[in-house]
């Protein structure tokens, strides 16, 4: 066949390029014979099987958003008992065990059960659309991912509902996390729940990786994808290098603890500092996982309502991965204190210093953007340009704690919780919420309340300013983290007090989101396909998406598909009404990885409740090892075997994957 | 800065004062480029300031790219600086005093900090807790042992952090320009009392230093009342099990050395002032003062506490 045909005698990005595809798949115009045969083709099952079994990635990402929505809100909570505490000196509104499992709970949740799981949800939800695709690569893999999240989850939350919550921070230093200091069962559970969640994180950052580089569509080259892909695949190939490191030191914790090895402890010859690295290796990168893709919301969002291309956008492109690749060499700074030979810390204070600079690239495209720009001034506009004032405060504090004579002082006081908060909050949920107000119409088909939405941005705003901003001032005069209360004489009592106050103002902010999120979703205006005139492919189609996304595979012939013709940047006009129809059951196109030329035919996997028993035997594997009923654990494990073997089963219904057609040519 | 006795935005030794400048200088300039960027969106944003929605999209200006460049290369200029003052600062505090004038081991205990003061022969050590004395001028070497799990040194006037780690030794250094009480603080999460973990370091005139030196050598001075001497038996029979008190039966090293207990100011590390009251309480219920200290509640008679008390008292 000529790869002419694909495109049916247009000039496209497909004109000249001899296609691979093993088989020629119509080309047509989208009908409703057609929508209809794909909506057959590919709905869900309705019922409880549909409901354990779909792989439907809008499915999953709708799940992944509310469970991590869930959350927040539960770490907000602590937070605000956790506020009430430390509003006035000497209060004894908690016990010193209440308040240390409450401040480890609070961290565990809101960075590992919220933040990375929430832009999980969005790639989860949007990869596919935003790439012109059909589902994301393993579509059964994504299914696993969110039921182990969820399992993950509520495993670690069993801690605290029995009154053995973490008690020894997010970050669990040893020896203290020992069995020897902490002999409860807190640590396990936190100990197995975090290599059981590893398991989800895993197995999502292969997929969104392989889903970005085969799965787009045609035309869709390397340059052209999205900056929240590039955030969300720089982000996941960084976890799928420090998740088997985090997750092995766990797992050593956990041996230490029950079976009698010495991997941290001194008196078996082992080495507490050997878990800070092995944990910072893991949780610096980490931060950058939790806001790359955050940071990518904005460079995407921003030109929307800016109504103009993003500035510089290969600059932004590249400092993304030059963050990550830095993010690897910054740990130590974490650890500055803990005695470190001074040439060591010079390196490492250099590179933190200079991993500033990638981020100054964003910050000033942003500006750029703006600046040359259009601005709407919707809601999502707010909390995007917002995010640009908080992630330059977050920055700059996290600079100051580079150096390393600063942080000797700088380090764990209130100077880092600032610092922190203003990355997290500023960084993570800011974008979070404006990319709610922005792709809300996308899937639920109704718009945002815009009036609620101004109360809402400016109550967030100020509200988290007035708690974080003086916070700064708290650690400068010297408040240590992590101590459940303090005296009068110290001079941070009013300065805790207006944080408390602030922290309740942004709750407010906070609840004023999700009530705009669930009224809109009854009664807000209906949206239209593209309610903002939006630049990218997930406004060419309906809202909310029918199930199979897109009926005929669009053709991508720029960055911004939807914009080229006021924009003009190219003689060659990307297709959404006419392309590859892939019809022939559940099928969707695979790519080339830097051109995006059509490449395989993928035949995707039906519903099935596989991914859902393997989590659940997980679970109970997991279960066991927690109880050390070494038969309940076997128990798990053979299970986990079972589904995997029903999953790999139904070869006739999951269908083999298109052989390579040049191997096809070669051998025939 | 006065009422902040953990503020280190000011400083009183030479080892925070090499810091101070260079956090000012940070300060100052994170403000700044705070500022500025927030002038530059909020000029931006009024720029471009659109009256209706759904306008369509507008091919930009040119220079955009060139904006970043300029604002990367003015950054980096600034980044230079901080990074070259950091290398100076750094090479002022980092390496520690080849010839200290007084070296004293650290040892982190949850949730109290033990002081022994070295000397060349047996008879010119001695223990101390919680309240650590240095001659002003003096470089003074500390070497800190993690005694269970991993604590940090810090006395934000003197010196900055530095953990104090099982296994392992680290060393810092501090320098009192001028006499007076400078607040220390744990500040690595150390499990349930890491709040109430405090100290204080007492920097004194080197004729004061000798005087308190001399004093802390002494042992404990045998009982005078009949109280008095009931408190010891008492002590002796209760207290041994954990404390130190030189000149008596008292010897175990898992709590605080009570020898010259009376001489100073805070007890259960740097929570309350030292006295009568707060001494009787602390001893019958240290779990209501401080939940989670390793001392466990002695349930003393009335009579037998007063006696106790008595006998502490003599401590001086």
């Amino acid at each position: 066949m000529s790869a002419a045909d694909l495109t049916a005698g247009r000039e496209g990005p497909l004109a000249d390029t001899d296609t691979r595809l093993s088989r020629t798949p119509r080309v047509a115009v989208a009908d409703a014979a057609l929508r209809d045969r794909l909506e057959r083709i590919w709905r869900t099952e309705p019922g409880l099987k549909g409901w354990f079994g779909t792989v439907d990635h809008k499915e999953i990402g709708k799940r992944y958003l509310v469970t991590a929505f869930i959350m927040l809100a539960i770490g907000g909570i602590e937070a605000l008992v956790l506020r009430l505490q430390l509003a006035g000196p000497n209060k004894h509104l908690l016990t010193p065990e209440q308040y240390n499992e409450l401040f480890s709970t609070h961290g565990m949740t809101m960075i590992f059960l919220y933040a990375g799981p929430v832009l999980s949800g969005f790639s989860n939800y949007f990869f596919p659309l935003w790439l012109g695709a059909r589902d994301m690569a393993f579509p059964r893999m994504n299914a696993l991912s969110y039921w182990i999240y969820l399992a993950a989850a509520l495993f670690l939350y069993a801690g605290p509902l029995v009154g053995a919550g973490p008690n020894d921070g997010w970050f669990n230093y040893v020896p203290y996390a020992e069995k020897a200091f902490n002999p409860g069962i807190n640590e396990d559970i936190y100990a197995l729940g975090m290599v059981f969640l590893g398991i989800s994180t895993s197995v999502g950052a292969a997929n969104f990786i392989v889903t970005a580089a085969r799965c787009r569509a045609p035309g869709m080259s390397i340059n052209r994808l999205p900056i929240m892909v590039w955030g969300t695949l720089t982000a996941s190939a960084a976890n799928l290098v420090v998740i088997p490191a985090v997750s092995l030191a766990f797992f050593l914790l956990w041996m230490d603890r029950n079976l009698g090895t010495s991997f941290f402890t001194v008196a078996g010859g082992g080495e507490p500092l050997l878990w800070q690295h092995l944990f910072w290796l893991f949780g610096h990168p980490w931060v950058y996982a939790i806001v790359l893709p955050a940071m990518g919301m904005v460079s995407d969002g921003l030109p929307t309502f800016s109504r103009t291309p993003l500035v510089g956008y290969t600059l932004v492109a590249l400092s993304t991965v030059a963050t990550m690749l830095l993010g690897f060499g910054v740990w130590v700074h974490h650890m500055f204190a803990t005695g470190l030979p001074g040439l060591g810390l010079a390196f490492f204070s250099g590179a933190s210093i200079i991993i500033t600079i990638p981020s100054a690239v964003a910050v000033f495209a942003w500006l750029a953007t703006i600046w040359l720009g259009k601005p709407v001034f919707t809601t999502a506009f707010k909390f995007f340009a917002g995010m640009i004032l908080l992630f330059v405060i977050g920055g700059v504090s996290g600079f100051m704690t580079a150096s390393v004579p600063a942080d000797w002082q700088l380090t764990d006081t209130y100077f880092v919780v600032a610092h922190l908060h203003y990355v997290l909050i500023g960084i993570n949920v800011f974008p979070v919420c404006g990319a709610t107000y922005m792709w809300f119409p996308k899937m639920t088909g109704r718009l945002m309340d815009e009036r609620l939405g101004w109360w809402n941005f400016w109550t967030m705003f100020l509200g988290f300013n007035l708690a974080f901003l003086p916070m700064h001032l708290t650690g400068l005069l010297g408040m240590p983290r992590r101590i459940y209360t303090y005296d009068a004489g110290m001079g941070f009592s009013a300065l805790n007090m207006i944080t408390t106050i602030g922290s309740f103002v942004f709750a407010v902010g906070v609840l004023m989101f999700f009530w705009n999120v669930i009224k809109s979703r009854r009664s807000g205006a209906i949206a239209g396909p593209d309610p903002w005139s939006g630049p990218s492919l997930e406004w060419t189609i309906p809202s909310p998406p029918p199930p199979y996304n897109f009926a005929v595979i669009p053709t991508v012939a720029s960055r911004h598909p939807l914009w080229e013709d006021q924009l003009d940047e190219t003689e060659n006009r990307s297709s959404f009404e006419e392309g590859m129809t892939l019809d022939e059951g559940k099928e969707a196109l695979a790519v080339s990885i830097l051109d995006a030329e059509p490449d395989r035919i993928l035949k995707m996997p039906s519903d099935t409740t596989a991914p859902f028993w393997l989590t659940v035997a997980t679970a109970v594997l997991f279960a066991g090892l927690l109880g050390k009923l070494w038969w309940l654990a076997a128990l798990g494990g053979i299970g986990a075997i079972a589904s995997l073997a029903f999953w790999n089963e139904p070869r006739t219904k999951l269908l083999e994957r298109e052989p390579d057609a040049h191997e096809e040519r070669r051998n025939g | 800065m006065s009422g902040a006795p953990l503020g280190y935005l000011t400083s009183n030794g030479a080892r925070a004062d090499a810091t101070v400048p260079l956090t000012w200088f940070l300060v100052l300039l994170s403000s700044a480029v705070c500022l500025i960027i927030a002038y530059m969106l909020w000029r931006a944003v009024r720029r471009g300031r659109a009256v209706e929605a759904g306008l369509p999209a507008v091919a930009r200006g040119v220079g955009g790219v060139r904006l970043i460049f300029i604002g990367l290369g003015i950054s980096s200029l600034f980044l230079l600086v901080a990074l070259g003052w950091t290398m100076i600062a750094l090479g002022h505090v980092a390496p520690m005093p080849r010839r200290p004038e007084i070296t004293i081991d650290v040892t982190a205990h949850q949730w109290w900090w033990q002081a022994d003061y070295g000397g060349a022969v047996p008879s010119e050590r001695f223990t101390t807790a919680n309240e650590i004395h240095v001659p002003v001028g003096a470089k003074v070497l500390v070497r800190l042992h993690g005694g269970d799990v991993i604590h940090s040194f810090w006395v934000p006037k003197l010196t900055g952090k530095t953990d104090a780690i099982p296994g392992q030794v680290n060393l810092t250094w501090l320098e009192a320009d001028e006499p007076g009480i400078y607040r220390g603080q744990c500040s690595e999460y150390c499990g349930l009392q890491h709040a109430h973990m405090g100290f204080e370091v007492v920097a004194e005139s080197p004729r004061e230093f000798a005087k308190w030196r001399a004093a802390q050598l002494q042992t404990a001075p045998p009982p005078v009342t009949p109280e008095q001497a009931e408190g010891l038996a008492l002590m002796e029979y209760r207290c041994a099990l954990c404390h130190t008190v030189r000149g008596t039966s008292a010897g175990s090293n898992v709590g605080p050395d009570l020898t010259h207990l009376m001489s100073r100011r805070l007890i259960a590390a740097g929570t309350y002032p030292n006295n009568r009251a707060n001494l009787a309480g602390w001893i019958e219920d240290p779990q209501g003062a401080k939940p989670g200290a390793q001392m466990p509640p002695q349930h003393l008679t009335g009579p037998q506490l007063q006696a106790v008390v008595a006998y502490l008292e003599t401590l001086e």
